[in-house]
């Protein structure tokens, strides 16, 4: 991706109060924030592909693919206008370097595999309320049974499915065929450990958990 | 050869010929098709048959996406919607089974709506072949292209294929004459209906998007019969919006609504919507009888 401007993480809250206008918000609690970061500041290499399936408050999304000069900053001051291209889901179409658009609940996975089959290294980020969904598991059984290394799932998991996930999300993509782990969500260079460590023939999960 | 032999060689030879092309399975066809780097059978899983689909475009390859009509287009239908048309993605999406080709499997294995409800995303091409040299023609004509288009295959065919994907005049009656649109397969019992009929008879396999102007060129009177293979009216808004500045009368046969629970054969099936060249007739019958002809039930129902 073209870098133009270069902020760092310090300035994401600085970015989303420009994007909404609230300056009460505690940003930081933003579930998505810290994996975001640590994806496009040390992970993420030219070729590679992220699609964030949980499109639901992409403030996080769109504050970062501003620090990272993807999308210029002045952007982010209509968030949510007719003529804006910022909405409160993303629009492929509409904002560049944003790969998938998202909102509907449960679709990135499978566009990921996709992509993953004609040999493109891509991360996907779901939510743990997402994964509810039944089209996940289609993509999650067949992903395990391909053996497709480079896909890379990362579950944002704060406890936010109704049902919960007993035994844990990372004990489903396992019996899968996936390399799963957890991690904590806030931990810069544990999510960046788990990121970077690739396991050959199976795809993996990181389970991100998100800590009150 | 029917459409579905026809089309499983022509997947087949598309994926050796053209390195853009990929073909995306689910169970079904999958048998058909050889084993190829570029042939992905994801088990029976239709949502992410459609999502993988999209994932190869954006890669920049030709999916072709096969299944039986409800399977491809509507246990999917979100998917459809938005991986392929929100994304604005392209793929081909060759369904087998049109409305009722399963009659006796029941109406789990029979879609009259597919059309009607792929005519409501925008942006879809929408091919209903009336015969297998048709389907190859269309096969061929959207492996040419990044556009989003559905080839509907069936088992009823037509005794020989037209070419072109506009409207085509097949017969020609007087100035003013009753004028018949048949879509796809119904081209025959149409024919067949009107053979001793003051009538024009038209033909059309692309449905959407509607040749509008080719309708208007070709309608001379008021009277006007739109023959679909599938849901009745699926196109009627179509040939309303064509004509809307013309006084007349609209007849729309298709596959009647209903949850229709009948095995038998396709002849059975036929018959039952009022499709077979009988039922067309007697319909087109009731139709140029009289001005209030829905009250003498000029609509077949079920």
């Amino acid at each position: 991706m073209a870098i133009a401007t270069q902020l760092g993480y310090d300035d994401l809250p600085g970015l989303m109060t420009r994007l909404t206008g609230d300056e009460k918000h505690d940003w930081s609690s933003v579930s998505t924030l810290d994996v975001l970061w640590v994806l496009y500041d040390r992970v993420l290499e030219e070729d590679d592909r992220f699609l964030l399936s949980k499109g639901h408050g992409p403030t996080a999304y769109y504050a970062l693919l501003a620090a990272k000069g993807v999308i210029p900053l002045e952007l982010l001051d209509g968030f949510g206008t007719f003529d804006s291209p910022l909405g409160h889901h993303p629009d492929r179409t509409l904002v560049p370097g944003v790969e998938i658009g998202s909102g509907s609940l449960g679709h990135g996975l499978s566009i990921a595999v996709g992509r993953v089959l004609v040999g493109r290294r891509v991360f996907v980020l779901v939510g743990d309320g997402e994964l509810d969904e039944g089209s996940n598991w289609e993509a999650v059984q067949y992903a395990g049974r391909a053996g497709l290394e480079n896909l890379t799932v990362v579950v944002i998991d704060n406890d936010s499915a109704t049902h919960g996930w007993p035994g844990g999300i990372e004990a489903r993509f396992a019996l899968e065929g996936w390399h799963a782990v957890r991690v904590d969500g806030r931990d810069h260079a544990a999510l960046e450990a788990a990121l970077c460590n690739q396991v050959a023939k199976h795809p993996r999960c990181i389970v991100a958990e998100m800590r009150q | 050869m029917t459409m579905r032999e026809r089309f499983y060689e022509l997947a087949t030879e598309a994926l050796w010929n053209n390195e853009r092309v990929a073909v995306v399975l689910a169970d079904i066809g999958a048998a058909k098709i050889p084993d190829h780097p570029r042939r992905f059978n994801v088990g029976i899983r239709e949502q992410l048959m459609i999502g993988v689909a999209a994932g190869l475009a954006l890669e920049g390859y030709r999916p072709i996406v096969h299944s039986y009509t409800p399977f491809l287009v509507e246990r999917p239908y979100e998917q459809i919607k938005l991986d392929l048309g929100h994304q604005d993605l392209g793929a081909v999406l060759v369904s087998y089974g049109a409305s009722y080709d399963a009659s006796n499997e029941g109406r789990t294995h029979q879609a009259p709506e597919d059309v009607a409800a792929l005519a409501a995303l925008p942006g879809w091409t929408i091919d209903v072949p009336g015969h297998v040299d048709e389907a190859e023609r269309m096969l061929a004509q959207a492996l040419g292209n990044d556009d989003r288009v559905y080839i509907r295959l069936t088992d009823e065919t037509n005794g020989a294929p037209i070419d072109g994907e506009r409207l085509v005049v097949v017969r020609r009656g007087s100035e003013e004459a009753l004028f018949v649109l048949a879509v796809g397969p119904t081209l025959d019992p149409v024919l067949e209906a009107t053979l001793d009929l003051d009538a024009t008879i038209a033909y059309l396999s692309r449905v959407r998007p509607f040749d509008a102007e080719g309708l208007r060129a070709a309608v001379g009177g008021t009277d006007v019969v739109l023959v679909e293979p599938y849901l009745a009216g699926t196109s009627a808004g179509e040939v309303s919006a064509a004509l809307q500045d013309r006084p007349h009368r609209l007849l729309s046969l298709g596959v009647l609504l209903g949850e229709f629970r009948h095995y038998g054969d396709g002849a059975e099936h036929r018959a039952a919507h009022g499709l077979d060249a009988q039922g067309i007739r007697a319909s087109i019958e009731r139709f140029q009888e009289s001005g209030a002809w829905h009250l003498k039930g000029a609509t077949p129902r079920l």
